[in-house]
């Protein structure tokens, strides 16, 4: 499903070149569970805006779903974006000014999709995620673990293939990281490819695949 | 992504920021008010001359002797010629068949009497023709009887001021005054009919064109007034007046004609030049109320950073952000339009109060150009924050906090 083939990203920093992905082969099949960890530097969140489609490989072949993408221009892949990739970040995200359920359901607002599938949707994913009684909370309303949640029913509206998480519980206590990493899991067990960036030793050891970056070089598969 | 919702988007977007929204209202309703007051003082003002102009009668000829090429200057104060106007060359116009009236004028001034009291009077003499040629209308008796062009009678018909002035509150109608040294009886009284351009009929005595002559002791004509059948007819009249006055004239062209259209188009066009001049200047303040929604918009760009790589993320296109923030601008413009124009309307009401004589008149041109014109601003000046944010690039606008 995501084929990666000599990627390769160089950023121009000043005078100096940084290669922040160095010759990346990587395949992920539909439904792994994969954790990418390393050190801060090491290249994980750009290894991760390249699978996204949120930024372009200098050189090399990215195949999603049998289709080459590194030709593709900004819109084209922001609608495969918005059909395939499912985004769970650190920092959350969230609109504040939206409610729980207005931000599950802007995804679906820039797909077009009619206003009562919208609504229908929105309720199935809330309960998804536990929040049925938090609907017309906005953020500052609600927990970090909470906002995270409403996060992952965002993510996962479009039901897209793909979930990347870039780490997911880095801004939260112990106990409702916990129950993150339990929800996220849950949907991987449910079909969806799940990638996950972590510094977290025990967070990562649970995924099935474990890969480790350092200075951009892939070191352990 | 649907319209209501892209609507519904900035609308929430624009809520966050009530102060700053309303400042930019504020500006923008301030352009849109003087460039409609402004609009509305200059249409008015040429709809008012027009209607004067149009007052003095329809299809309206003016014959003046002289010329401005016979001694240089202007008829009739220095366009002089050997050859005046008579009413032998009035009577001769009759033969144009594009002609549905004439009202030879000779005017003159002279002592009005009644019972000792005494009055210097405007004295116009003229035929009956003149009342459907200048549009009079009586409120009492009747006007100049249609009779022969150069024959005498001592009548006359006298304005509402005369009539207030030396009658008092008596019947005027039958009544004899003395005009100079000769008794004319009063055959009726005009309605008032205001000012209007040049002449104050309240203020005159007409009399038989021939009796003015008498009383005056000339031949000689101030101007014709013709009134041409038709709208058409008027450009075949006007030739056929200069061939019958030539013909009359000894062969010399000596008189000057002016078609009442020609002046009415002329201001016109010099009012509504007029107009859009002023409506331009004001339009400056537009300009700069522009420059306020693009300074509001950068800065509600560089706020929402981070939003605006969240919806790059979840997969808004280019396009998609560019005309959220572009309806931004808009709905902000609008509302300031809307608000201009109310308080544009306001302000010419309280005008029309002040000033009832005067009519204002808020044309819908300058109603729908105001709206197109503040909508236009916000696109022009929006379109470059909305394009920046539209090419943002997703990663570091994410990573912004």
């Amino acid at each position: 499903m995501i084929e990666l083939e000599s990627i390769h990203r160089i950023f121009q920093v000043g005078e100096q070149q940084v290669h922040a992905l160095n010759n990346i082969n990587l395949t992920i099949k539909k439904g792994e569970y994969v954790s990418i960890m390393g050190p801060s530097g090491s290249g994980k969140s750009t290894l991760l805006n390249v699978i996204s489609l949120l930024d372009q490989p200098s050189s090399g072949k990215y195949t999603l779903n049998n289709q080459v993408v590194t030709e593709l221009n900004d819109d084209q892949l922001a609608q495969i974006r918005r059909k395939n990739i499912g985004f769970i970040f650190q920092f959350f995200h969230l609109i504040a000014r939206y409610s729980a359920a207005e931000n599950i359901e802007i995804p679906m607002i820039l797909a077009g999709i009619p206003v009562k599938e919208r609504k229908l949707r929105v309720e199935e994913a809330l309960v998804d995620v536990g929040l049925q009684s938090r609907a017309y909370h906005r953020p500052d309303q609600l927990s970090g673990g909470q906002i995270q949640r409403v996060a992952i029913a965002r993510a996962i509206i479009m039901r897209p293939q793909i979930l990347l998480a870039d780490e997911p519980t880095g801004n939260l206590d112990r106990r409702s990281g916990e129950e993150i990493i339990e929800l996220i899991e849950s949907l991987n067990q449910k079909k969806m490819t799940l990638v996950m960036i972590t510094h977290d030793e025990i967070l990562g050891c649970r995924a099935q695949r474990r890969i480790r970056l350092v200075d951009g070089k892939i070191t352990q598969l | 992504m649907m319209v209501r919702d892209t609507l519904s988007f900035s609308w929430t977007a624009i809520k966050t920021q009530p102060l700053r929204v309303i400042l930019i209202v504020l500006a923008m309703s301030i352009g849109i008010t003087s460039v409609t007051i402004l609009t509305a003082l200059g249409e008015s003002a040429r709809l008012y001359i027009v209607n004067e102009f149009q007052a003095l009668g329809t299809n309206l000829i003016i014959v003046l002797p002289g010329r401005t090429e016979t001694t240089g200057g202007q008829p009739p104060l220095f366009g002089a010629t050997p050859r005046d106007l008579t009413l032998a060359d009035a009577n001769a116009l009759y033969r144009s068949h594009h002609i549905a009236a004439i009202a030879p004028i000779s005017v003159g001034a002279a002592p009005v009497s009644i019972r000792g009291l005494e009055r210097e009077v405007t004295i116009l003499g003229s035929t009956s023709a003149l009342r459907r040629v200048r549009h009079l209308s009586l409120s009492k008796g009747h006007f100049l009887p249609e009779m022969d062009i150069d024959r005498t009678l001592s009548i006359c018909v006298i304005g509402q001021t005369i009539k207030d002035e030396l009658f008092a509150r008596q019947q005027a109608v039958g009544q004899w005054l003395r005009i100079n040294d000769r008794r004319f009886r009063v055959i009726g009284v005009l309605a008032s009919e205001g000012q209007s351009i040049g002449v104050d009929f309240d203020d005159m005595v007409i009399v038989p064109v021939a009796s003015a002559q008498a009383l005056f002791n000339t031949q000689s004509l101030f101007r014709i007034l013709v009134e041409t059948k038709s709208k058409e007819g008027m450009y075949k009249a006007v030739d056929d007046i200069r061939e019958l006055i030539k013909l009359r004239h000894e062969g010399e062209d000596d008189v000057t004609l002016i078609t009442q259209d020609s002046v009415v188009n002329t201001f016109d066009e010099i009012l509504v030049a007029l107009t859009l001049t002023v409506a331009s200047i004001a339009s400056i303040s537009l300009a700069v109320a522009g420059i306020l929604v693009m300074n509001v918009m950068w800065v509600s760009v560089t706020q929402r950073t981070a939003e605006i790589g969240l919806l790059k993320a979840l997969g808004a296109t280019q396009r998609q952000i560019l005309w959220l923030f572009l309806t931004e601008a808009a709905m902000v413009s609008i509302a300031g339009a809307l608000s201009g124009l109310l308080l544009g309307k306001v302000i010419l009401l309280i005008l029309q109060v002040s000033y009832p004589e005067f009519p204002l008149y808020l044309p819908m041109w300058a109603v729908f150009s105001a709206l197109a014109v503040a909508l236009l601003t916000a696109l022009i000046f929006g379109v470059l924050p909305a394009r920046q944010a539209a090419k943002m690039n997703a990663v570091t606008a994410l990573n912004k906090r």
